[in-house]
């Protein structure tokens, strides 16, 4: 939806099908003898959010944590930014993992480090900054994922779970990267906070022409920012495009996902509504 | 990164017009600049701060990003608040709504209570007085709850949870069987090269076997055990109990109607209380069998003659001295590892700080309980 060009009077919109930012090919991944990934493709466009979904315990955390190199792989390749990781040296993967932001499924945060230095942490590393800009663009980050300056000072500990989920995003958005990875980042959040942090990627993507990898069960998030959807099933992605193609597809999983109890309310009433105006979700009563 | 490496590095240039001053912003507007690109926001200002208009012109802005934005916008704050008029020009749209996104705001630091070293300094040493003592009294009551859970315990013995007890005594004695057992052939060795040497120069190096049986079985075996039990299974402890206590797994068996002290502390207190007595005679025998060696072929004593001075010079109860410290050792050992475990907070720091305390602990209170017991021993005269 936000891909379109009529969003942003006409601005150059980042047009996906070009160009490939993750390209992931045959992977294998397994622990012990168990085989979670099973010759598994998927391509990610630079400007796109890709929304990801499959059953609990599918593999979902597991891939993002593969494609970010850590878990193991045993077989198939995985390119970013069209360089092949497996084959690249310490330093230059370092400049890569400084384009990339990512928040994990349980958030991640330094437990001994306060919201603010969380954020400041990517910052102080990479870049020589002064404490004040640090401040400021941390305050800032916070503000941008909807917690107010309270939080700052608060250690992780101290925090509540959709609290921590919006901390952890502005820890991944601290160097505005060029690719973020978000493992269910609006799960615990409230619907108007969800809403909110949709819009907040889709402004970022527009943007600053950011490309999001996301794992969602958020069936919202799916119809409100993903530009593509891709399914992931039996160690595989069993479907991948927009949201229309994945809603018509015969596969009894996704049949059952999207037009399951839950899944059918919202499909039925998005697609009605699709028809005669379209604004970002959130918004839309 | 240095500023070389970039490609298109943020610039400010100035002109001036017919109205007032004209800013063309061009490079990358990035973070990737780091400070370079906050020298830039900062040369706006400077650029701009003695005219009365100033016009910012963005077309030659190849990328900007939040930090970029957020520079941009406090300049102009800043610059508004100098009476000067800015206009931002040619601003392509997806700038627009990243500066609107990013409009000033005004963070106020955090309000720092006001220091003084003499009352910081004062208040830390009352602090750290209190504390002690609340640790004390805190201790003192942990044993409290360990003894009641322990008679519950006897009295339904059906509810201890052997498994676990067993799982601890592999863990905690038998695996440490190795490293005590080196330690202590090594020290044996070292009292009876130290002892025939020393001795010699009165002609009384047999006194050694004397020196080695009495010093090692009444002091050294228990000690070492104790200190090197403090160290490898007190850390573990506490380490186990502190992380459990941050993931609110302790929480989870409170809400279960579960004791703590019960599940998780009972048996691996009873697992060394169980393990250190026989981790000390394993001690007492690898120290003598060292003393024997080193006896042997420094001080041409043969074990058939070590043996027999060894028989002349202890009694059961020297052995005796020594096994019954060990499981008030365990008792401490375990008690203050336990406690340090439950007392972690939420930080992974603060999980560091408590295994610290706990192995420092443990090992100062092992010291002063053979003290102690040194005195009580002599007094009843055993
Ligand atoms: N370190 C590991 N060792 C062994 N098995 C693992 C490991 N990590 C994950 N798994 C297994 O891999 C499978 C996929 O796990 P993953 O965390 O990717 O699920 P998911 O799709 O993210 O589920 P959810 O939606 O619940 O987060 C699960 O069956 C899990 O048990
Ligand atoms: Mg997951």
């Amino acid at each position: 939806m936000t891909n379109s060009s009529t969003t942003l009077n006409g601005a150059p919109q980042p047009r996906p099908n070009r160009d490939i930012i993750i390209s992931v090919r045959d992977l294998v991944v397994g622990f012990g003898d168990k085989t979670i990934m099973k010759g598994l493709n998927l391509d990610v466009y630079r400007g796109e959010v890709l929304g990801f979904v499959g059953g609990s315990g599918q593999g979902k955390s597991v891939l993002t944590r593969a494609i970010l190199g850590l878990v193991p792989t045993r077989g198939g390749s995985i390119r970013i930014f069209g360089q092949d990781r497996d084959a690249l040296g310490p330093i230059e993967r370092r400049a890569l993992e400084q384009r990339w932001g990512v928040l994990f499924q349980n958030g991640a945060l330094f437990s001994g480090l306060t919201v603010k230095q969380n954020i400041q942490m990517p910052m102080r590393e990479t870049r020589e900054l002064s404490q004040h800009l640090m401040d400021e663009l941390a305050m800032l980050k916070l503000e941008l994922v909807g917690l107010g300056s309270d939080a700052a000072d608060k250690f992780p500990s101290e925090l509540s779970g959709g609290m921590v989920k919006r901390a952890a995003l502005a820890r991944a958005l601290a160097l505005d990267p060029e690719l973020v990875f978000l493992d269910e980042p609006t799960s615990g959040l409230d619907p108007i906070s969800a809403a909110e942090f949709d819009e907040l990627i889709g402004t970022l993507q527009q943007t600053l022409g950011l490309t999001v990898f996301m794992v969602t069960h958020d069936l919202d998030s799916l119809y409100s920012i993903c530009d593509r959807v891709a399914a992931l099933a039996e160690g595989r992605v069993i479907a991948s495009g927009p949201l229309e193609t994945l809603l018509a597809s015969d596969h009894p999983w996704l049949r059952a996902y999207f037009h399951g109890v839950r899944g059918g309310r919202l499909s039925a009433a998005r697609v009605e509504q699709k028809d005669e105006e379209w604004k970002p979700a959130p918004t839309t009563p | 990164m240095t500023v070389a490496a970039l490609q298109r590095p943020p610039k400010v240039t100035r002109q001036a017009s017919a109205e007032g001053v004209r800013l063309s912003l061009s490079g990358d507007w990035t973070l990737v600049a780091s400070q370079h690109l906050e020298n830039e926001g900062r040369r706006i200002i400077d650029e701009a701060r003695r005219d009365r208009m100033v016009a910012i012109d963005l077309s030659a802005v190849s990328q900007l990003d939040t930090a970029g934005a957020w520079l941009i916008n406090r300049a102009r704050h800043d610059l508004a608040r100098r009476d000067i008029a800015v206009a931002l020009e040619h601003v392509r749209p997806e700038y627009s709504t990243l500066l609107e996104e990013t409009h000033y705001r005004a963070f106020e630091p955090p309000s720092r209570p006001r220091f003084n070293l003499v009352v910081a300094l004062l208040s830390d040493l009352g602090e750290s007085a209190v504390d002690a003592l609340r640790e004390f009294y805190r201790g003192v009551s942990f044993l409290g709850e360990f003894m009641a859970s322990m008679i519950y315990v006897a009295t339904h013995p059906q509810r201890f949870r052997f498994t676990s007890l067993v799982a601890q005594i592999e863990l905690i004695g038998f695996r440490s069987v190795p490293i005590i057992v080196l330690i202590n052939v090594l020290v044996g060795g070292i009292v009876a090269q130290q002892g025939i040497f020393q001795l010699l120069k009165f002609g009384a190096s047999s006194y050694t076997v004397s020196l080695i049986g009495i010093l090692v079985l009444r002091e050294l075996g228990v000690l070492l055990t104790s200190i090197m039990i403090a160290g490898r299974s007190g850390s573990a402890i506490t380490a186990e109990l502190g992380s459990m206590k941050m993931r609110e797994e302790i929480d989870a068996l409170l809400v279960m109607g579960l004791s703590p002290i019960e599940v998780l502390i009972a048996p691996r207190v009873l697992g060394l209380i169980i393990s250190l007595p026989i981790l000390t005679f394993i001690a007492d025998m690898a120290a003598l069998f060292g003393g024997m060696v080193v006896s042997w072929w420094y001080g041409g004593i043969s074990p058939v003659a070590f043996a027999s001075l060894l028989k002349d010079a202890i009694a059961l109860h020297t052995f005796m001295v020594g096994i019954i410290k060990a499981p008030f050792m365990a008792l401490v050992i375990g008690l203050i590892a336990s406690m340090d475990g439950l007392a972690t907070q939420g930080s992974a720091e603060s999980l560091g700080r408590q295994v610290t305390s706990s192995v420092v602990k443990s090992i100062f209170m092992v010291i002063v309980m053979d003290g102690l017991f040194a005195v009580f021993f002599a007094s009843i005269d055993y």
